[in-house]
């Protein structure tokens, strides 16, 4: 053995980080055993109780009907694609939410601090009524108490006899491209990245000469106008089928399931009420020193929120904002209640329940929602990493 | 089973599989007397079939035939846990042992009994899938619906009988589908569809719940067979066989005359050796299901023969008023038919 207390040859298994590593081979080695008992203990009562196994069952016939598939879907379609079709689901009712979320949510933070006593009031309020009310709860209450409460199809609500509202939902009409009209999206494309360029043009040369362009405006302009004055010299290429009460509902034009928009709505003003205290509280951290500066630069309101304060504050928000929006992927699994089709309520639910494959369905349910889970988070972090302060 | 659940509590699965290595393979009616009650899964709240009424209690035909299971093995219909549960609820429950035997109407299909791990036992209520719809409509025939709103529940097969019914007509329907019941009649009700479609059992019950009950009529048409009963896990012949021949029992009681008052006399005078044999007088019948031999004695004596059961919990003396139609005996018209116990 060749000790040497002065250490040029340390035997090896003295050496922290060689046993460092051995540990570490130990705990994952009985980790991995553990899963492969687990798994293989699992698969044998599953045998032994003649319960099929496998991913096998995504290629049968599905033989049942979902009542809102963003792609082409009936009940000869596989297992493989209720599960496409519930994710998309689930996917468009919380992309509706973040969004709008996020604006009352802003919305209402800032409005929470304004000096104005009655906004401020009506802000706190709002809040403090949605943050205490369980989701659950606050879902059935649009969905059985409001959406429920509107007239039947043959009694509906319209506006302009071309927009419908029953308890069915909304009907609006539905925009039918005629040849010709691809132009438009092509002008879409260009207005936006012309007004792209303009920003940055327009920031240079406000770090230049000090002069700004009035941007917002400029770049609305673009992107609306460009594909409004191509669509109108094309021709107008575009036909609508108006909705028109056949029978039992409405033919044509395009439906809003009512469970989407209860969905939606408690989903966005619920997680709103946790945002704006997120928004509340970033703002609150930026240093009173920064709003009194800008005033004795004689700022504008407006621009001491938008270019001071809230810059700042995003530090703060960002990291709390994706916790919300996670929060708010995972509560639309609560659709199941009011039967919005989302992932859970078609696949982990019905599916499940129709093949029995509990195990394989569960576990694709979870994948799902920790794939996206981790998608939005490495989008925020990525949000997060840009509006960090940078020190120089 | 060879492997204990010794590292199940730690892993987050374990709520499934670990229920599935615990519950030992056979000898559920070992299980069911050590703990010293059966555990028996039902609808959440369907009346007539599963539903507690005003003091908390549960009743009704489902409910009735775990008290029939449990009078069997402990001579007790009160030693029964039922477990609420919903359609997509129902089977994990069975499968991972969380409940003894499943009563809770549900169909006998072949993809349910074979691949799932399950066996049915016995069919008690012979159903089918009808509609129900607002009287004021005017429907007269399933072609009518064409373009209408369907409410329906989640994981039944209703859901896929509806995909095989209507494409294939030319009939186009659109779904709207719920967790429980009770939210699909809710639905109904607030017109979020035209048609409220389920077995027809479930129909005249749903009805009750709506705020107009004469408004809405059930259609004559049916467009599947519902065999609905007991489940219990694959794997355990004699549990199996304890379930199913309950339910014989029964219906081999209202078959020879025997009922909840008559069953003791019956029992000390025999009118026949059919009788002698059901009431354990004669030859070893409860014995050999692992029961003692008064076992369907018990049965008929705390809770009823079939025929009473079903005309208290779901017939002429229920606000049901479902007619025995299909489900009469045998040798009065309908097609309930029990084996012989000999």
């Amino acid at each position: 053995m060749s000790r040497s207390p002065s250490g040029d040859r340390v035997a090896l298994w003295r050496n922290p980080a060689f046993r460092a590593y051995v540990l570490q081979g130990v705990l994952l080695a009985a980790l991995a055993a553990l899963i492969g008992f687990i798994v293989t203990n699992t698969m044998a009562n599953l045998e032994a109780r003649g319960i099929s196994t496998g991913f096998g069952f995504l290629d049968e016939r599905a033989g049942f009907s979902i009542p809102q598939t963003l792609i082409e879907y009936s009940g000869d379609s596989t297992y493989g694609r209720t599960f496409i079709v519930g994710l998309l689901n689930t996917l468009l009712v919380s992309a509706l939410g973040i969004v709008v979320a996020t604006i009352i949510g802003f919305a209402v933070g800032i409005a929470r601090l304004s000096p104005n006593w009655l906004l401020a009031r009506l802000a706190g309020a709002y809040v403090e009524i949605f943050r205490n009310i369980p989701l659950l709860v606050q879902i059935l209450f649009w969905y059985f108490a409001v959406l429920q409460a509107l007239p039947s199809p043959r009694q509906s609500l319209s506006l302009l006899e071309i927009v419908f509202i029953n308890v069915r939902g909304l009907v609006i009409p539905d925009p039918q491209p005629l040849s010709g009209f691809a132009a438009t999206p092509w002008a879409l494309l260009v207005g936006i990245i012309a007004a792209i360029t303009l920003g940055v043009y327009a920031k240079r040369r406000q770090a230049r000469t000090g002069k700004a362009l009035p941007i917002y405006w400029l770049g609305a302009g673009l992107i609306i106008g460009t594909p409004l004055l191509v669509f109108l010299l094309t021709g107008a290429p575009l036909e609508w089928s108006i909705p028109e009460l056949t029978g039992f509902n409405f033919s044509g034009g395009v439906r809003v399931l009512p469970e989407l928009v209860a969905l939606w709505l408690a989903l966005s003003i619920y997680t709103a009420s946790f945002i704006a205290e997120i928004v509340r509280s970033g703002i609150q951290s930026v240093p009173e020193g920064q709003v009194e500066a800008a005033n004795a630069l004689s700022l504008p309101g407006g621009i001491t929120l938008r270019k001071v304060v809230i810059p700042q504050a995003m530090r703060v928000i960002v990291p709390q904002l994706t916790s919300q929006y996670l929060n708010l992927i995972k509560n639309s699994s609560l659709a199941t209640a009011i039967g919005y089709p989302d992932l859970v309520a078609v696949f982990s639910g019905t599916t499940l329940n129709q093949t029995g494959q509990a195990i394989e369905i569960v576990a694709m349910t979870m994948a799902v929602y920790l794939v996206i889970s981790l998608l939005v988070s490495a989008l925020m972090n990525v949000y997060n990493a840009r509006t960090l302060l940078k020190e120089r | 089973m060879l492997y204990k659940n010794k590292f199940m509590v730690a892993v987050p699965a374990a709520l499934l599989l670990g229920g599935l290595a615990t519950t030992s393979q056979a000898a559920t009616l070992d299980d069911v007397k050590e703990q010293g009650s059966l555990t028996c899964g039902v609808n959440v709240g369907l009346a007539g079939f599963s539903a507690p009424d005003s003091d908390g209690k549960w009743q009704g035909l489902d409910v009735e035939t775990c008290r029939g299971i449990a009078a069997a093995i402990f001579g007790d219909p009160e030693k029964v846990e039922f477990t609420p549960l919903t359609a997509k609820e129902r089977f994990t429950a069975l499968q991972s042992g969380e409940i003894d035997v499943l009563s809770r109407n549900t169909t006998w299909t072949a993809t349910r009994d074979n691949s799932l791990g399950l066996n049915f036992t016995a069919t008690t209520f012979y159903d089918g899938q009808g509609f129900m719809v607002s009287k004021d409509l005017g429907i007269e025939s399933l072609e009518d619906l064409n373009g209408a709103s369907i409410c329906i529940q989640s994981g039944t097969t209703h859901e896929l009988n509806l995909a095989d019914y209507f494409p294939s007509r030319d009939i186009d329907i659109n779904t709207v589908t719920f967790d429980t019941p009770d939210q699909t009649a809710q639905g109904f009700a607030h017109g979020r569809c035209d048609v409220l479609t389920s077995d027809t059992s479930q129909l005249s019950a749903l009805r009750l719940q709506l705020p107009e009950p004469d408004s809405v009529e059930i259609l004559e048409t049916l467009i599947s067979k519902e065999p609905l009963g007991p489940v219990v896990r694959q794997g355990d012949d004699q549990w199996l066989d304890i379930v199913q021949w309950s339910i014989f029992a029964m219906i081999n009681a209202e078959e020879m005359g025997v009922n909840s008052d008559n069953v003791d006399e019956m029992r000390d005078n025999p009118p026949n050796p059919g009788v002698a044999r059901l009431l354990g007088q004669d030859g070893n019948y409860g014995e050999q299901l692992g029961l003692s031999n008064d076992w369907a004695y018990n049965i008929i004596k705390e809770v009823g023969n079939y025929g009473e059961v079903f005309s208290s919990t779901v017939g002429e003396d229920s606000p049901l008023k479902i007619q025995r139609g299909m489900n009469a005996l045998w040798n009065e018209g309908g097609i309930l038919y029990a084996p012989p116990i000999r």
